[in-house]
């Protein structure tokens, strides 16, 4: 049986900063040079996105391996990381800022959790990199939520029955990362041994962590 | 097909060294990165600058970075891609710096009449008025 759990919606007394858009410094000077360049018929925006799109499934999620890495080898930082993830993660990458509240839901023998966005697209991307096009096209967005196990089976995520899936619908407020199970055999690994096992699909909760028996294979998909 | 087999590309990592990337291709950490990485791959196909003439001024730039303390770790390689994008448009008089910030903020205009979450555009009226900061 799935469950659907809906982020919270924090609105926190006093939080009028967050009503308005803000963007960072970078993104202030990208926006105002392809605003410029598209103008004098330099670029075409459109032939960017295109660009930009072709490296979506390639973007190593590094900050979100470390993480888990971390939480796999440090038992307190992994209690940390559950109880508050947004500062918790400041130990380990880093990321001076994230766009919203961050959780991390940990996967256990009895639990399987994956992520969505149900609405649109929101994704941790501070620690995953861009999202990969699946992520965002209406098939995997739609399906997660009413057909978790079978997008998984597509995956090649076999879940068995009495392991409970649990959903989670990310927003503008509240984004999820998946903490996967620490795979087996693996027992005295170095951060950096168990770094190379995060894939960005297991940190989703469509995939597993690599086997230590299992030769890095690249991007699933 | 992966990334990497697109000719255009393939030529900017041959070309500059440095480009963060997997065995497919470049990688970036943020969206911006890869924005960034689209224009100069755009312009250079215009034939605005070769690929030789950027990675002499992409080192330039990093050199002057690391005499002012940046630790060159590859975390700030696209601030550093990006300040040699913006020095290149402005000597090869695609544009001016004034213009530039003249744009930056009217985004940030834009921006902050944004609700979040709403998709930020510039319109006009966004060239002129107090910035709030």
């Amino acid at each position: 049986m799935a469950t659907h759990s809906h982020g919270d919606h924090h609105h926190d007394a006093g939080g009028d900063e967050e009503e308005f858009s803000q963007l960072s410094e970078i993104a202030l000077r990208v926006r105002a040079l392809e605003s410029i360049l598209t103008e004098k018929g330099y670029v075409d925006p459109l032939a960017l996105d295109q660009i930009v799109q072709a490296y979506e499934t390639k973007v190593g999620p590094h900050n979100g391996a470390r993480i888990v890495a971390h939480a796999w080898a440090d038992p307190a930082f992994r209690e940390r990381l559950l109880q508050n993830a947004n500062t918790a993660i400041g130990e380990v990458v880093d990321i001076n800022t994230l766009d919203s509240d961050l959780r991390v839901v940990e996967n256990t023998d009895r639990i399987h959790n994956m992520i969505v966005c149900t609405l649109c697209s929101c994704y941790p991307w501070e620690v995953l990199g861009l999202p990969p096009t699946w992520y965002k096209a209406a098939p995997y967005r739609s399906r997660a939520v009413l057909d978790p196990r079978g997008i998984l089976a597509e995956f090649g995520v076999q879940v068995p029955e009495d392991k409970e899936v649990r959903v989670w619908d990310s927003n503008a407020e509240q984004r999820f990362i998946v903490l996967p199970q620490r795979p087996a055999g693996t027992d005295g690994w170095s951060v950096e041994q168990l770094e190379a096992l995060v894939t960005r699909d297991s940190l989703i909760g469509t995939g597993l962590a690599r086997r230590p028996d299992v030769a890095p294979e690249g991007a699933a998909r | 097909m992966t990334a990497i087999d697109d000719p255009a590309t393939r030529r900017a990592v041959e070309g500059v060294p440095g480009i963060p990337r997997d065995a497919e291709g470049p990688v970036f950490r943020e969206p911006w990165e890869g924005q960034a990485f689209a224009m100069a791959l755009t312009l250079h196909d215009r034939g605005l600058f070769s690929w030789a003439e950027w990675a002499q001024l992409l080192a330039e730039e990093i050199r002057r970075a690391q005499a002012a303390g940046d630790p060159d770790t590859g975390e700030t390689y696209y601030q550093h891609w990006w300040n040699t994008l913006e020095r290149v448009i402005t000597e090869k008089g695609v544009t001016s710096t004034d213009t530039l910030l003249r744009y930056r903020d009217a985004w940030e205009r834009a921006a902050s009449r944004t609700p979040h979450g709403k998709p930020i555009e510039l319109q006009p009226g966004d060239f002129e008025g107090p910035l709030d900061c």
